[in-house]
């Protein structure tokens, strides 16, 4: 049979030239939810550009000069950041195999997220109690959808963190878990981002117009 | 029911009997024949009792090949629902001239157009490109699944989750009248206040979840799973058209899906995005669905110019031509598909500078798609051609393709732009491009790889009648749409009154049934290979002198593909092997790691499908009720850990020495 080898082919036996006897490739998992994240990175780009563009449509009704209490904001933020904080001190527990310790964190952010809703939840319900509904104008409209997806995705994170939380009360931190918290992290901090966009995009030039 | 009708309005929502099409002769027909069809499917089920086997082995399969295939017979049987939609709409224009109205009235006609269109590109081109990169890609790079298992599974049954929702349309209420982009202020609710939007809505929703996490998935499989040896410049040009087709899909469907968000948010809340009052921009929402909706068009095509590549390089007997320069073409394609949205719509009024910009960004993709087409031509370039069914479908697209290609360019110069646009021209490029790129890409795609997925070829004579017909029947049906946008006709008329037009229609309408015996062929070709199976067997499960390693395990594959993965020195890493003397290693074989198969994907698409329906029907119980259900279950299935298994080392043993055996018998 005619060939064109450029390797002995008695080497055949000692080292397989054509495969390898085990292949483990790396876990897939990180990359494909930061591949996730950078998506739903997408949704809020769309948002923030609905809102660029209607942003001061205001059609006679109030603007953010007119609505946004600032101090209010700064609270709400704060809590958001401190969440990260601790969620950044939940996985330093998780690296030294502290379960209660982990759990406790994690228990901490979720207070503080939870915190965070209670507040965006209020400064919603004054609005459209101040005749600022979503309806309102186009401004209002794009304000509560890029906040509030906002909010909806930390409701989400909320969630997911008590379920993990379960989990890891159940199994420890086994390898599947610290994957999931390691997951789950990504997304807080990622919502953290976001929300600082928020705050200096929509809060800080808005309260300036 | 009439003593409390606040009661049915709670349990029903908007959904009264009058939604069902009881006198539309058409619909109740065509009713009639689906559910027949479906009797008729469920029966034979149950009575040769495979209901068991088909959960096990299909429903709940994580294998990448069966999802694959399943992906590739949703997008067929879609097909035959969205060319029906095209036959109708080819006989309505043929005969409704002057004083005779055809047989669809206006509204009816409206629904049809946008259903074709919504079809054929969500659910036919979109199951059948997915399909074929689900089926190939882990193979031809030498691994055993894609990265996430489970959520594969999950991505397609969402996407017959979003078919499902399309087909109740059909029967229950109506469809969108308003286009395949559902274009506001039509699609607001003040246009449109029946179901039919919330129907196009929902069901892109929901498909587009399963497209989403599925690019997500192939990107993850690609970057992580490569054989060892394959670096990126060894990977198989459609394993690289597909990573960049998957790109575009992660950073393209998200836009869609914040946009139909945005429009239901208009639609259920009262916001005003996209109205006319209060504030509001319709033209943002033609400009956010256009920054989604053109890197889609390369989304389709680019994995079609992977099994041009292919094709080529296997028919003719010799790697590819350029095969660096087709890598960086592709490369290209995708960046470059991001920066032509506004040509969609020039007529915007958004200026000379800006048009201008949009126009020569649009001229400028023409120039790796013409690399593209020459490194093809210089493959073929004293190549030992072979002329079989994939190399037929090859070089049917090169002559259509160009032709495409060039009235794309022509449509780019704005000012010609402003003349055709919304024309029947524009109506013929895009349907030249599609059909002659991307439909005649995935029919040479499954005529190439359907001896890997079945380990038989497909009948080459039915495979012939079907490419004949679908080329000759596509320029009859088009052709004469140039000549007609050419003249002014505007496109979604269903009514014409100079009957000087009227002998263009019957050509198209002509071609539309040559297309038709084009299906019909490829569907007889489908019976004819399964009876003759055994005729057109093949044992070596290297059919075509294949290049690429899907080529090097048996066919169909174990369902762990390779016993041992490969180990990759070469592009064209299977005809390396060959060409180096490969010998199958026969013993020595290890335990192989796998996932099992799980329920929960059906089960939440299922459930995702019941909420769409809440919502569209406004049964705020159901929509409210299936969400917290849909969360709860997602919730549970993350609580099973046991996702995995090995397949002992007897099995491995038992499937290769069966091969060894196979392929001695064969020598």
């Amino acid at each position: 049979m005619a060939t064109t080898l450029d390797i002995p082919v008695k080497d055949a036996a000692a080292a397989p030239r054509f495969h390898v006897v085990e292949h483990h490739p790396e876990n897939g998992s990180l990359l494909g939810f930061w591949l996730y994240l950078m998506s739903d990175c997408l949704i809020f780009a769309v948002l923030f550009a609905v809102y660029g563009v209607l942003g001061r449509s205001y059609a006679a009704g109030p603007s953010g000069a007119d609505l946004f209490d600032l101090p209010m904001v700064a609270l709400n933020t704060s809590m958001l950041l401190f969440s990260s904080i601790t969620y950044g001190f939940a996985m330093l527990a998780m690296e030294q195999n502290r379960v209660k310790t982990t759990l406790a964190w994690l228990a901490v952010t979720g207070l503080f997220g939870a915190a965070f809703l209670g507040l965006e939840l209020t400064e919603f319900a004054h609005f459209i109690h101040e005749g600022a509904t979503p309806q309102r104008s186009a401004f209002l409209s794009s304000f509560f959808a890029l906040v509030g997806t906002h909010g909806l995705h930390v409701t989400f994170g909320i969630v997911w963190l008590v379920t993990l939380m379960v989990q890891v009360g159940q199994r420890g931190l086994i390898p599947e878990n610290r994957r999931r918290l390691m997951c789950l992290s990504m997304f807080w901090h990622f919502l953290d981002v976001v929300w600082i966009g928020v705050f200096s995009f929509v809060y800080l030039m808005g309260a300036l117009r | 029911m009439s003593t409390s009708p606040d009661l049915a309005k709670l349990i029903f929502g908007r959904l009264t009997w009058d939604a069902v099409p009881l006198h539309e002769p058409i619909l109740l027909a065509t009713f009639a024949v689906v559910a027949l069809g479906g009797v008729a499917v469920l029966g034979a089920l149950t009575y040769y009792r495979l209901w068991g086997y088909l959960w096990r082995e299909w429903l709940t399969s994580v294998d990448h090949k069966k999802i694959g295939v399943m992906y590739i017979i949703l997008g067929l049987v879609m097909l035959l629902r969205g060319f029906a939609d095209a036959l109708m709409m080819r006989a309505q224009q043929a005969m409704a001239f002057g004083a005779d109205h055809g047989y669809l009235p206006p509204h009816h006609y409206d629904q049809i157009f946008t259903a074709h269109g919504v079809i054929m590109i969500f659910f036919v081109a979109m199951p059948l490109v997915t399909g074929l990169m689900n089926l190939v890609v882990p193979l031809q790079i030498g691994a055993r699944d894609v990265a996430f298992p489970f959520l594969n599974n999950f991505s397609f049954w969402m996407t017959v989750g979003g078919a499902v929702t399309v087909m109740m349309s059909l029967f229950v209420g109506e469809f969108a009248r308003t286009g395949w982009l559902a274009y506001p202020p039509l699609s607001n609710i003040a246009y449109s206040p029946g179901v039919g939007v919330d129907y196009y809505i929902w069901a892109l929703q929901i498909a587009g979840v399963g497209t989403l996490l599925s690019g997500i998935n192939l990107i993850a499989t690609i970057v992580k799973m490569r054989a060892p040896g394959m670096s990126l410049m060894k990977m198989p040009v459609f394993t690289w058209t597909s990573l960049c087709t998957n790109v575009l899909i992660v950073a393209a469907f998200p836009i869609l899906t914040a946009v139909l968000a945005l429009l239901s948010l208009d639609r259920y809340a009262g916001t005003n995005f996209f109205t006319n009052d209060f504030g509001g921009s319709p033209m943002m929402y033609v400009n956010l669905i256009w920054i989604w909706g053109h890197p889609e068009v390369y989304i389709l095509v680019l994995p079609a110019f992977g099994i041009f590549s292919e094709v080529v390089a296997t028919f003719c007997g010799k790697r590819l031509f350029g095969y660096a320069s087709m890598v960086y073409a592709t490369v290209v394609i995708t960046i470059l598909s991001y920066l032509v949205w506004l040509h969609h719509f020039f007529t915007m009024g958004s200026g000379a500078s800006v048009n201008s910009f949009f126009g020569i960004t649009t001229m400028i993709i023409s120039i790796p798609t013409g690399a593209k087409i020459f490194n093809w031509l210089f493959t073929m370039y004293r190549g030992r051609i072979r002329f079989e069914v994939p190399m037929l479908w090859t070089i049917g697209f090169m002559v259509t393709f160009v032709i495409g290609g060039m009235t794309g360019v022509l449509l780019a110069v704005p000012p010609a732009d402003f003349v055709l646009h919304n024309s029947l021209f524009l109506v013929a490029h895009f349907h030249n491009v599609i059909i002659g790129g991307v439909l005649f890409g995935l029919f040479a795609g499954i005529t190439y790889w359907f001896p890997k997925a079945f380990g038989y070829k497909l009948d080459p004579f039915w495979g012939k009648m079907s490419f004949w017909f679908w080329l000759v029947g596509f320029y009859f049906a088009f052709m004469p749409l140039y000549v007609l946008g050419l003249m002014g006709v505007t496109r979604r008329v269903s009514h014409f009154e100079d009957p000087s037009l009227q002998i263009w229609f019957v050509i198209a309408a002509f071609g539309a049934v040559l297309i038709l015996f084009g299906i019909v062929s490829f569907l007889i070709q489908l019976v004819v290979s399964f009876m003759k199976r055994e005729q057109l067997r093949d044992l070596t499960g290297d059919p075509w002198d294949g290049r690429t390693l899907e080529w090097a395990t048996s066919s169909p594959p174990p369902a762990y593909n390779f016993a041992f993965t490969p180990l990759v020195h070469a592009h064209d890493a299977w005809w390396d092997m060959k060409q180096r003397g490969y010998e199958r290693p026969t013993k020595g074989f290890v335990p192989i790691h796998m996932p099992k198969n799980t329920g929960a994907g059906i089960i939440l698409s299922g459930i995702a499908t019941a909420v769409a329906f809440g919502l569209i029907w406004q049964m705020w119980w159901l929509a409210a009720g299936g969400f917290v259900a849909l969360v709860a279950t997602a919730i549970a299935h993350t609580f099973n850990y046991k996702r995995d298994y090995y397949v002992p080392v007897e099995d491995v043993t038992r499937a290769e020495d069966e091969r060894t055996k196979t392929l001695a018998s064969l020598a």
